[in-house]
């Protein structure tokens, strides 16, 4: 690259961050915003029989006496500071109790993305390289299937299966590797079906290009075109949707949580939504959303890296 | 791969059971009360927990009963009503409003055009899951505000696709010449951008209505959505949950049914895309354009004495008055 690509790139990864910042305040404001319409914690969380000055006492304790703009800009200044505020019903640092949950989140997580990219890129793969033949005749209805499959009631017959019926895996808890065999395999279910089709698609439109014939006569095997040749290729599409896809990963792991009772993010989510525990549920949402907003960012750079013709500067510009 | 026979033979026959599936499960929602063979709260503590094709004291009960003795077959068809309607009410208004949305930031461009797609960006950034537990948090856990839920978080995926097409749109050649002709940006918009727009934005919606059918399930699975005694496949799986070790019917076919509407959907969705999507060449366009209506007339805003169009017309008239009566005879008509 000479100085000017060097400096343009820079300029683009400025806005873009720039940008990621803006969405990143946008959020927190609109959580800020919606919780404090969800009604009045203090009066949740008072014993009953609470006098109504114990609940006006109890809501100066939790900062929530003065009026809402004063709350945001304390808000802000915490946040600016790293400081996340205190969990109304544990007393603990917001970022405490999460960092507490997030390694089971992601140990789930990992495990499902991995099991995706597997499976789905594996999948898709095949069927596409044996188009109209038996691998995709059998392959495409699992995929299909894969896809219509809700998280939970997959996740519902996994243990019907396996812990109610042949009791070789556990159904509920976190116990070692046996017990994320299952939750993994229910987090992966849709996206690694979803990867799939995306596969096939993508591999599928190379098939028909120059280069691929140009390849195959002069002699390259399957093995050789899928690696040297493909793989390069067909690795935007496929970024694309892995990306969609962590964010889905993120979400869907609350109901895949709660099914198989993992001490993860997405049990903590409902809980402190329930409990409405202000503090918490904006961290929590601070975070998911740095999370999806930074994989999107790595994407969209890992695209130029991937292929040089994407102009990542075209795209700073349309959508 | 865009040459081949999409309307071939089995491009019909494949969109043809999906289609049936699909209008089968809209029959049973509509006639529920009609065919459920019980009162699906109606609750029977003496056949709770019985199973598939059982009959207590003179009741058969053809899939069981849940641990309230309330018959699982009227409860799955009373189900339907819930999944389908939260599912199309959802995507009619999320589409509704993600496509004008999307169709005035492309057509204005500027800071609406800015406003629009960074708020979409917001919207998108928090995962789906979070916003749709926060937003029924916030409003209460009801039908209406699921629907209200759903379409908060799903409205940018029509956004995105209306605002490119509209950018891409408004600058070939018969909107370019529209606007030349001097046609009021309103016409241009509804005539000639939407429905370039529309053919994608049903695309959208049918692959979306597969995903709104789960997120409803998955809401109520929770217990954000319907509430308790209304039947919903969700409420009913997150109830059979807790028998999963006795009661194997309780989990199985509500989940089955939930599952058959989904594949169906996508299947008629995945339909549509091959014979909407403008990549692939389909010879028939389903949403043609028009030709200038009311019998080949030309259109109110180009007619000389036009009091039809409110716009800008009666105000340029005395300035120029030969070219606009010599215009009409096919302009505004795309060859």
């Amino acid at each position: 690259m000479n100085r000017g690509a060097v400096a343009t790139a820079a300029g683009y990864l400025g806005t873009r961050l720039g940008q990621a910042l803006i969405a990143l305040w946008g959020v927190t404001t609109a959580v800020f915003f919606a919780l404090r319409l969800s009604g009045d914690p203090a009066r949740l969380l008072a014993p009953q029989g609470a006098t109504a000055a114990d609940i006006a006492r109890l809501r100066g304790q939790l900062g929530l006496d003065v009026s809402v703009w004063h709350q945001y800009l304390n808000f802000l200044d915490g946040l600016l500071h790293g400081d996340l505020g205190y969990s109304y019903v544990q007393h603990q640092p917001a970022l405490g109790l999460i960092a507490q949950r997030v390694p089971y989140t992601i140990d789930l997580a990992l495990s499902a993305l991995f099991l995706s990219v597997v499976f789905g890129v594996g999948a898709g793969m095949v069927m596409a390289l044996n188009r109209g033949r038996w691998p995709e005749r059998v392959l495409m209805p699992v995929v299909l299937v894969g896809q219509a499959m809700p998280a939970f009631w997959t996740g519902i017959l996994l243990i019907l299966l396996f812990s109610v019926t042949f009791r070789i895996l556990p159904s509920t808890g976190y116990g070692g590797i046996t017990s994320l065999i299952l939750p993994a395999v229910t987090l992966a279910s849709l996206s690694a079906a979803t990867v799939a089709r995306i596969t096939r698609g993508a591999v599928l439109e190379q098939l028909g290009r120059d280069y691929v014939r140009t390849a195959r006569s002069k002699g390259a095997g399957t093995a050789r075109l899928v690696v040297r040749h493909l793989a390069r290729n067909v690795s935007v599409p496929i970024l694309t949707v892995l990306a969609l896809e962590v964010a889905n990963l993120l979400g869907g792991s609350v109901v895949t949580e709660l099914i198989f009772a993992w001490p993860g993010l997405g049990q903590l989510t409902v809980q402190s939504v329930d409990g409405r525990d202000f503090p918490l549920v904006q961290a929590i949402v601070i975070l998911a959303a740095l999370v999806y907003i930074v994989v999107n960012l790595v994407t969209d750079l890992a695209y130029a890296f991937l292929d040089p013709r994407i102009s990542t500067l075209g795209k700073a510009a349309g959508t | 791969m865009s040459g081949q026979k999409v309307t071939g033979r089995t491009g019909r026959r494949r969109g043809l059971i999906p289609a049936v599936v699909v209008v089968l499960y809209v029959l049973v929602a509509l006639c529920a009360p009609l065919i459920s063979p019980f009162d699906p709260n109606h609750a029977d503590l003496v056949a709770r927990l019985s199973g598939p094709f059982t009959t207590v004291h003179g009741h058969f009960h053809l899939l069981g009963t849940d641990a309230l003795g309330r018959d699982v077959l009227s409860r799955a068809f009373y189900g339907s009503r819930v999944s389908i309607a939260v599912a199309a009410a959802t995507v009619v208004v999320s589409g509704a409003f993600g496509v004008l949305v999307g169709v005035l930031a492309g057509w204005y461009r500027g800071w609406v055009g800015v406003v629009v797609m960074r708020v979409a960006d917001i919207a998108l950034s928090v995962p789906f899951f979070l916003l749709a537990i926060l937003v029924v948090a916030v409003l209460g856990p009801s039908l209406a505000n699921v629907v209200i839920c759903l379409a908060l978080v799903r409205w940018p995926r029509y956004t995105r696709i209306a605002y490119a097409s509209v950018l891409e749109t408004r600058e070939r050649g018969f909107v370019r010449g529209a606007v030349a002709v001097g046609a009021p940006g309103r016409w241009i918009v509804t005539r000639h951008v939407l429905p370039e727009v529309l053919p994608l934005a049903v695309v959208v919606a049918t692959l979306e209505l597969g995903l709104m059918v789960v997120f409803e399930a998955s809401l109520s699975f929770i217990g954000l959505g319907v509430q308790p005694p209304t039947a919903s496949w969700g409420s009913m799986l997150s109830d059979g949950q807790n028998y999963v070790a006795s009661a194997w019917w309780l989990v199985t076919f509500p989940g089955l049914a939930l599952f058959g509407l989904v594949l169906a959907v996508n299947l008629l969705g995945d339909t549509v895309r091959d014979r909407l999507d403008p990549t692939r060449s389909v010879s028939r366009k389903p949403f043609r354009r028009r030709g200038p209506g009311r019998g080949g007339r030309a259109p109110g805003w180009l007619r000389p004495g036009g009091t039809t169009g409110p716009t800008a017309p009666t105000s340029t008239a005395p300035t120029s008055t030969a070219p606009i009566p010599t215009a009409p005879s096919g302009t505004s008509q795309e060859a």
